[in-house]
């Protein structure tokens, strides 16, 4: 806006055609390294890493000698298939599905009660949730290890999903206290008066009206399922592993295997629920992205 | 709302953030004191007709009832905070008298695991966040001149590097400049050195792990700015050109001060990420020349060994590096709070 309004003078033509520079620079570095790995990832390992040509990863030129035409799925065939990465699909589904639904639940209550209550101890649920958001989750790992050792909860996938949930919570409470505070407070209060108990006016006046905080929030929640590699890896065994710990042990075993192509495949499958996930609910994460700020 | 429907409504939230983040950050501090017991030995003299030998072994009958009694294991106090692969007291009183100027006193701290670790952590995060804020501004400055349908798009591939998981987007990344992938490749022909490796040099192991942070926090201040700029006053702006000021004085001037608030939320919630930084250094496999307080916990967690206890004293430290990093805001929030009563 601030740029077209006084194109008059010679200056700020100029430093419009920086500027749109710098944007398509952007999006260009932005989208590029994804297009070219999805590309990428159809091709046999000398295309994809060529040492000859770098053409080559977009012509396909091995790949058709190999298999007569420049696109293959080995690489897929390889990963889901002979590597078994639908296990690992089907544990983050599970883990992400848990994760969203209990983290909501709860979170929903706790920031409910924050979001309209004004005692003193509310200020302070509220700063210690700031300063556990703060710290990195793998510094309580080594809390959980030597309980969930000695009791036999260590490696299995509801117990990851329990302490994922916890670690999220301070998150969770956090964005869901801001869309409430955003709910006027007089919907609850003309309920209670007209003889509703707290509990009551929460199920029948706010419930209806909190979707689209609650939606926002689940999608930040399930990218914090999803993403996570530092407390997944050390929590599951390695027949429960998710994603992203078995991309990683990929990582170490294909490339002495010379299998590398599995794991370019591994990685763009798990891009692919992304990606889609950003096509569909773009608008939705914008607006949770700036609610805390704007809020703040 | 009374206290007791209050108390129910947290119940749920404030049992699974006691169980999984309070009492782990209590029992954490409790094993940063601790050590393992070591093995009980016990030397047995073993006599035959071609003589005595004396052989030592482990009395596990003994072990076992140590490990019993005292689960916690042996009390050290603060000696794990102390020792080589922490703060390294000793090695850094030696080094601090044998030294000749500071540079190299400092050149051979950063030798040291945890010093090491600690520079490269402060060094991204200092570097990453102001990066990531000039340019998410300036993109944001940009992106709102677009139509609306050109915005969407450039927003949806905005998004991808941040919402991609970090370990993926930098595995993408380090492909890419691997010598034989496309920007190594380029890199290659660019400067003429067909033997140039990223991977090679600590410098450029730096450098690639800066530009990743950057590439991966960029959407975030962008689409928080960009959101702000939405509510910029209007007439400010345009009294502002008929005063003659040029669009860099009315960036100065006028937009900076109105997103002000989003600036220091931006930079709040920045310096927390970045100081956790941990899965680049995974994924571009770049512990040789980097490693971060996040990734010395990790990598004293896994594998066969498990040491707890090293894992735990990095821990404690790293919580008191992100307290200081946060006390400005947190004494802050103390202080309108005190002022609001």
């Amino acid at each position: 806006m601030i740029f077209n309004s006084n194109k008059s003078t010679k200056n700020s033509s100029f430093t419009a055609i920086i500027i749109y520079f710098l944007i398509f620079l952007w999006v260009f570095v932005a989208a590029f390294p994804f297009i070219w790995t999805f590309w990428g990832s159809f091709k046999v390992e000398l295309d994809f890493f060529s040492i000859s040509n770098w053409t080559n990863a977009i012509t396909g030129k091995n790949t058709e000698q190999t298999y007569g035409s420049p696109f293959t799925f080995i690489g897929y065939h390889g990963a889901w298939v002979q590597e078994e990465f639908w296990k690992a699909f089907i544990n983050t589904s599970l883990v992400c599905f848990f994760v969203v639904i209990t983290s909501l639940t709860i979170g929903t209550l706790g920031a409910y009660a924050l979001s309209r209550s004004n005692f003193k101890y509310t200020f302070w649920l509220l700063i210690m949730a700031l300063i556990f958001r703060a710290m990195p989750p793998i510094t309580l790992v080594a809390g959980y290890l030597p309980p969930f050792f000695e009791w036999n909860l260590w490696g299995t996938l509801p117990t990851t999903i329990i302490v994922l949930v916890s670690i999220n919570q301070p998150f969770t409470l956090w964005m869901l206290h801001s869309f409430f505070q955003n709910i006027p407070k007089e919907l609850d209060e003309s309920a209670k008066v007209d003889g509703c108990s707290q509990y009551q006016a929460f199920g029948h006046v706010i419930v209806p009206v909190m979707w689209p905080g609650i939606i926002t929030t689940g999608l930040f929640s399930f990218l914090l399922a999803y993403n996570d590699f530092a407390v997944t890896s050390m929590l599951l065994s390695d027949e429960n592993r998710t994603m992203i710990p078995k991309i990683a042990a990929f990582l170490g075993t294909t490339y002495t295997e010379g299998n590398v192509m599995f794991a370019v495949a591994a990685v763009v499958s798990a891009t692919v629920p992304l990606f889609i996930l950003i096509m569909f609910f773009q608008t939705k994460l914008v607006s949770g992205l700036t609610q805390g700020a704007v809020k703040g | 709302m009374k206290h007791k429907t209050f108390f129910w409504f947290i119940l749920p939230t404030f049992l699974a953030m006691f169980f999984f983040i309070t009492l782990p950050i209590i029992s954490v501090t409790i094993q940063s004191f601790h050590t393992p017991h070591e093995n009980v030995l016990i030397t047995v003299e073993n006599c035959d007709p071609f003589g005595c030998k004396k052989a030592t072994s482990i009395n596990h009958e003994a072990t076992q009832k140590l490990k019993k009694n005292n689960p916690l294991g042996k009390y050290v106090g603060l000696d794990i905070y102390f020792d080589r692969g922490h703060l390294a007291i000793e090695q850094v009183k030696n080094l601090w008298s044998n030294t000749n100027n500071f540079l190299e006193f400092l050149k051979l701290t950063a030798d040291l695991p945890f010093y090491k670790a600690l520079f490269f952590t402060l060094t991204f995060t200092f570097t990453v966040t102001p990066i990531m804020l000039v340019l998410g501004l300036l993109i944001a400055l940009g992106v709102d001149s677009f139509n609306q349908k050109l915005k969407g798009l450039i927003i949806f591939f905005s998004l991808l590097p941040m919402i991609v998981t970090p370990l993926i987007g930098s595995i993408i990344l380090f492909w890419m400049i691997d010598s034989r992938g496309i920007v190594g490749n380029f890199l290659q022909i660019l400067f003429e050195d067909p033997g140039l490796s990223l991977k090679a040099s600590t410098f450029l192991t730096w450098i690639m792990l800066i530009v990743y942070g950057v590439w991966h926090a960029i959407p975030f201040s962008f689409i928080v700015f960009y959101a702000g700029l939405q509510t910029l006053p209007k007439d400010q702006i345009e009294s502002a050109q008929i005063d003659g000021a040029n669009t860099f004085q009315q960036t100065i001037h006028i937009i900076i001060p109105h997103i002000m608030p989003l600036i220091t939320f931006v930079t709040l919630m920045q310096l927390m990420d970045n100081f956790r930084v941990f899965e680049p250094i995974v994924g571009f496999n770049a512990e040789a020349h980097a490693t971060s307080l996040s990734w010395i916990i990790f990598n004293d967690l896994g594998g066969e060994t498990r040491q707890l206890s090293a894992a735990a004293t990095s821990s404690i430290l790293t919580i008191f590096g992100i307290i200081i990093l946060l006390s400005p805001v947190l004494i802050k929030t103390w202080k309108e709070f005190e002022f609001k009563k």
